[in-house]
């Protein structure tokens, strides 16, 4: 069974609908820390402003549930920001799990957000098996994770950042496979083969 | 890089769309779920649904449309039509939509895409833009299809709508809409200056120069584009390919 976390944000539906068209019905939208611990793979997705989405982790008290989590778990977007270290949006504190910080897009000669297909490149994890480098994403956000240790896929925007980060049994990706097209359904499908 | 957005418009009423007949072996013309699988799969980056139904009716089967779109298709989509209260739009993101564009209700309320931003995102909300020039050479926005002229002037409007928390602008010229003449491009230009958010280039194509150069020129981040595929004129990867090969970055 595959763990969607559901702590009141938006766009889950297109991760659900993602998976079904992948064949995975196996899908249970839920907040309860035993259904979420017993889950094969966990997905932690997420649209929107960062203070205000781990404040509703943590009313659940999902914020020290998630990294004590030894299944294979992706963040997407908002869910990937909120297991870093930090955001600049809302100045707030995340999970730490991977360790680098959010900052906000700040060079005049970009548009913010970053919204669209941009590549992905220098790609290192079972993550991206079979997928080319420089393919494109589908991107939209405003803050980004700084390049770190864990960052398995880059993307330039102004500056470089990163565009998925893995932490042992961790994934993250800022861009969204649930909409990116054949590249993102890859992802997802390398992920839930793990 | 980021790459420039091609962008195909389907207009549907009463749940099946109103265009788009020259794709060969579609079972079923009118079926945007099919003609959007399509698109998608031709390599469109994302697509606008149009809801041009008037009726309650039409309206409720919009919805149902959309949520087999969105269960259907794996690139975003945008919805469009008609939507003028909250409830139309977290009925339409609640069946799967990723944006909204709306248009005459944000002339008429501009603070409906201040109530949206906040509740939704930034990110889900596109505002959109019909204008005119008026004889003394400014652009003022219309409504109802570029048949009602307001006093509204465009580049302060767009400004507006940014500031109101607009996450991209679609800007359709009724001067150049439907004359497959071209786009005006130092207008797409000074847009672009002046905003900090993407815009969308709607109206007046009729070859690949035209979309080309407001891609270049008229610095638009995205070409929405109609009846140029529906009919058959062009195809998203004869056009992709040509936009290559003149240096701008697509998708391929």
């Amino acid at each position: 069974m595959i763990a969607i976390i559901d702590y009141n944000t938006g766009n889950i539906r297109s991760v659900i609908n993602a998976l079904a068209r992948m064949g995975a019905t196996d899908c249970m939208l839920t907040a309860d820390a035993d259904v979420i611990r017993r889950a094969s793979h966990v997905l932690l997705p997420g649209v929107g402003e960062a203070g205000t989405a781990m404040n509703e982790l943590r009313s659940r008290r999902l914020d020290t549930l998630i990294p004590t989590l030894t299944q294979p778990v992706l963040g997407i977007c908002i869910g990937t920001q909120l297991m870093c270290l930090s955001s600049e949006e809302g100045d707030t504190t995340c999970m730490g799990i991977f360790p680098t910080r959010i900052v906000r897009f700040n060079d005049d000669a970009i548009k913010v957000p970053h919204m669209g297909w941009n590549t992905i490149t220098q790609l290192r994890s079972p993550l991206f098996a079979g997928t080319d480098e420089e393919s494109y994403v589908y991107y939209v956000h405003s803050y980004y994770p700084e390049l770190c240790g864990c960052t398995i896929a880059r993307t330039e925007y102004g500056v470089p950042f990163s565009g998925a980060l893995m932490r042992d049994n961790f994934f993250g990706t800022q861009f969204h496979p649930e909409k990116s097209g054949p590249v993102g359904e890859q992802i997802l499908r390398n992920f839930l083969a793990l | 890089m980021l790459s420039k957005r091609i962008i195909p418009c389907l207009d549907v009423k009463d749940g099946r769309t109103v265009k788009g007949v020259h794709f060969v072996g579609l079972r079923d013309v009118g079926d945007a779920v099919e003609l959007g699988s399509r698109y998608a799969a031709e390599g469109a980056d994302e697509l606008v649904y149009l809801d041009i139904s008037a009726t309650h009716e039409g309206r409720h089967t919009f919805t149902q449309l959309v949520e087999r779109i969105a269960r259907a298709i794996n690139i975003p989509f945008t919805v469009g039509g008609g939507i003028s209260t909250m409830d139309d739009a977290e009925r339409l993101l609640g069946a799967g939509a990723d944006k909204v564009s709306i248009n005459s209700a944000a002339l008429a309320r501009p603070a409906f895409i201040s109530e949206l931003a906040e509740r939704f995102g930034s990110q889900f909300v596109v505002v959109a833009i019909d204008a005119k020039t008026t004889p003394d050479g400014t652009w003022r926005c219309t409504t109802h299809g570029g048949r009602r002229l307001t006093d509204v002037e465009l580049f302060s409007w767009a400004h507006e709508a940014q500031e109101r928390g607009a996450g991209e602008i679609l800007f359709t010229s009724m001067d150049h809409d439907g004359t497959l003449a071209g786009y005006p491009c130092d207008t797409y230009a000074t847009l672009s200056e002046r905003l900090s958010i993407p815009i969308i280039a709607s109206g007046g194509a009729g070859t690949i120069d035209h979309i080309a150069d407001v891609l270049t020129r008229g610095h638009a981040d995205a070409a929405l584009i109609a009846s140029l595929f529906h009919d058959g004129v062009l195809t998203i990867p004869a056009l992709k390919q040509e936009l290559h090969t003149r240096n701008i970055t697509v998708r391929i």
